[in-house]
């Protein structure tokens, strides 16, 4: 078990070490360095970088050095919690991503759990039912889910709450609660703005996790223990959750590596569209105005973030699953 | 079908001989290559046969964009900005004559707002096979027919708009059956593409095995475990502004299959690892075969069904990835237009309440993922015919 855990530790480093070589060079791919769109974002505003600033700015980030001596000191300037300047905003990236970070996070947490909430008893039921109303029905939305791009479904979803009911369903918080410090109310908005984001993110999980989960249990509802545990007299209940579904949900929750990911992935373009107050905006706006050190930040957050996350499920995993906690290799 | 229930079933009775019928139809299927086994296994899935028909549709209106707009897609028009689709009327009297109503725009002197008026009047009549803007077929003959026209210039008051007009006053339809020509394109290229990587890596990892492998193996799990969204923004965002139309259609290809070849990897590499011990790749190898020649003519014909179906089931990833990328406006530019491009006019709910027609390149998004998907799953399943 712990061979198996360090074996994913390692490869979660591999993964981030990439993830921040793909950032660097996010950062480094337009034309010209910091300093010189610096020079250029001060002169638009009618102040004058003096050539002694500009050369302490180029020390600073060691620019005009080879690549891979920028790339360390990028390194070494983030192990101290010191993420560079963000051009557009002129305040340190950490500042400018401040909470969005955290609401990018319960964000896509609660499209995961929605995800497996909606997956798990729909899966288990259209498994039992084979057939079924329901279980067309299910199979009908998991492909319109898988179907249409979560971007596409967030816009129809705002258009049909504008035109039917006059109320604008995008958002993470009311108005009024927008600017205000942390309170209870203010949660209690955030939670009751949650599901429609979650849903829309979710939905694509979903459809695939109930396939997955209907295919796997109805392997397992053939097997000849199934039909043990009838013959003892067990309730149909008992018999159909305390064991196929319980093996049947091993290979089901070993997607949540791959589905963490496509989340965090949507959740950037969902929350353009719904304006949320994630990353997202932020991230395009970076990009947009190649303002790199605040882009190449929030990827670089995003990919970790995605990361740990993916290596907690990994946990999890050996912990429902005997089968990889005995395994040697 | 009886004969290719047959086909399915090897232990069905008949296959044992004895009635002449039967034996007839059981020489039929051992007779039968492997394609066309497949092609009797695909066709039961009805609705992967529907959805290869809509395909197929989808890149005729790919070859013949110019032939199916009317209007240059191009041509903008400040007096006929946002004006709404205009409705047909087939018949005039009992005669089949489509034609529609002249269409006037005023300016609301409450709201300022252009609105448009249907004149009961004027009748402008819909011309098939109509002259029209010059175009060249297939890029080489001039030409300057068109399906649907109508007579006369392209002044606001004449012309059709069959699906509406965008902001600038573009025609909507023409627009369309452009953006279906470069986003269809994109996702053929990119999966192109796509393949070349992940046969190349996936049959490495799988013919080698061992450190390859690992390696390789790896990487993809790396590369799985990255939101892509956020790259692709950084990287298309990285391209540089003054590059043509072109360049960057190539360069967003690039892009995309880039981060698109790991699936069809695994697909490769599954079909090796399943392969490489079976009786006919090991003759071939003891007969001396070259190891190109063992993998090209032995090995990659018999699994060449399944690369075609993983191909089909990655393209609607591909079309997906562009849309989201254009609809960002950090994919296509216009004056590209693609379906993302199409899209970009619809972020803002406002215009969107306003002008709903301006959703409507949604529809071959959702309409040509589907069609993907489920051809592809037709074609997964007939793959194996045995």
């Amino acid at each position: 078990m712990l061979t198996y855990i360090g074996r994913r530790a390692v490869l979660a480093i591999f993964t981030v070490w990439a993830i921040s070589v793909l950032s660097f060079a996010i950062i480094q791919l337009p034309p010209g360095d910091y300093v010189t769109s610096y020079i250029a974002q001060m002169a638009s505003m009618g102040s004058v970088v003096t050539d002694e600033e500009a050369a302490n700015l180029r020390i600073q980030y060691g620019l005009g050095q080879p690549v891979y001596v920028q790339y360390f000191k990028w390194m070494r300037l983030i192990a101290q919690g010191n993420f560079g300047m963000s051009m557009e905003w002129r305040r340190p990236v950490t500042e400018v991503i401040g909470e969005r970070l955290w609401l990018t996070v319960v964000v896509s947490v609660a499209a995961l759990v929605l995800t497996w909430a909606l997956a798990l008893p729909i899966g288990i039921y259209s498994a039992v039912r084979q057939y079924s109303v329901a279980d067309y029905l299910a199979t009908f939305v998991g492909f319109i889910g898988l179907a249409v791009p979560n971007f596409l479904l967030a816009l129809v979803l705002l258009y049909l709450g504008f035109v039917l009911f006059n109320a604008h369903i995008g958002g993470l918080f009311s108005p009024e609660l927008q600017d205000a410090p942390w309170s209870p109310a203010k949660v209690w908005d955030l939670l009751k703005h949650l599901p429609i984001p979650a849903l829309i993110l979710g939905l694509a999980g979903t459809a695939q996790q109930i396939r997955i989960m209907r295919a796997n249990l109805l392997d397992e509802l053939r097997k000849p223990y199934v039909v043990t545990a009838r013959s003892k007299g067990l309730p149909e209940r008992t018999v159909i959750l305390k064991y196929p579904v319980r093996v049947a949900l091993n290979p089901f929750a070993s997607t949540i590596g791959y589905t963490l990911p496509y989340i965090v992935s949507g959740s950037i373009i969902v929350s353009l569209v719904l304006g949320l107050p994630t990353v997202g905006p932020l991230l395009l706006k970076a990009l947009i105005a190649q303002d790199m050190f605040l882009a190449g930040t929030i990827v670089l957050l995003l990919g970790i973030m995605t990361v740990i996350g993916t290596l907690i499920s990994d946990v999890l995993l050996v912990w429902i699953d005997p089968r990889i906690r005995l395994e040697e290799t | 079908m009886a004969r290719v229930d047959v086909a399915l079933g090897p232990a069905s009775p008949s296959l044992d001989g004895g009635h002449p019928a039967a034996d007839e139809r059981a020489q039929r299927i051992f007779v039968a290559s492997q394609w066309q086994l497949m092609w009797w296994r695909f066709r039961k899935h009805k609705v992967a046969v529907a959805s290869a028909v809509v395909v197929l549709g989808f890149y005729l209106v790919v070859v013949g964009a110019d032939f199916l707009a009317y209007a240059d897609p191009n041509a903008s028009e400040a007096q006929r900005s946002l004006m709404p689709p205009q409705r047909i009327h087939w018949f005039d009297g009992w005669r089949f004559a489509p034609y529609v109503h002249g269409i006037r725009g005023v300016r609301d002197p409450q709201t300022f707002k252009r609105v448009y008026r249907a004149d009961p009047d004027q009748k402008i009549p819909i011309r098939f096979f109509a002259h029209g803007f010059e175009y060249r077929v297939l890029g080489l003959i001039p030409a300057t027919r068109h399906l649907i026209g109508v007579d006369g210039g392209r002044d606001a008051g004449t012309t059709i708009f069959v699906l509406g007009t965008d902001l600038q006053g573009r025609d909507l339809w023409s627009r369309l059956m452009y953006g279906t020509r470069v986003s269809l394109t994109i996702g053929l290229l990119g999966v192109t593409l796509s393949l070349v990587l992940g046969v190349v890596l996936g049959g490495l990892s799988g013919f080698y095995g061992g450190m390859i492998d690992t390696v390789i193996q790896r990487v993809i799990e790396i590369l799985r475990s990255i939101p892509t969204i956020p790259l692709w923004m950084g990287l298309a965002a990285a391209l540089p502004r003054e590059w043509t139309i072109l360049q960057v259609y190539f360069a967003i290809t690039l892009i995309i299959s880039l981060l698109g070849w790991t699936e069809l990897a695994r697909v490769v590499r599954g079909r090796f690892l399943a392969m490489r011990e079976e009786d006919f790749v090991v003759s071939a190898r003891l007969v001396g075969c070259t190891q190109m020649r063992t993998i090209f003519v032995h090995m990659v014909p018999s699994f060449m069904s399944h690369i075609i179906a993983a191909t089909t089931l990655a393209l609607p990833a591909m079309i997906i990835s562009e849309t989201s990328l254009s609809f960002l406006g950090l994919g296509l530019r216009p004056p590209a237009i693609s379906w993302g491009v199409l899209l970009q006019q619809a972020q803002n709910v406002q215009t969107v309440a306003i002008s709903p027609w301006l959703m409507l390149p949604a529809v071959p998004v959702i309409v040509a993922v589907v069609a993907f998907n489920f051809l592809g799953d037709g074609l997964r399943d007939a793959a194996d015919p045995y």
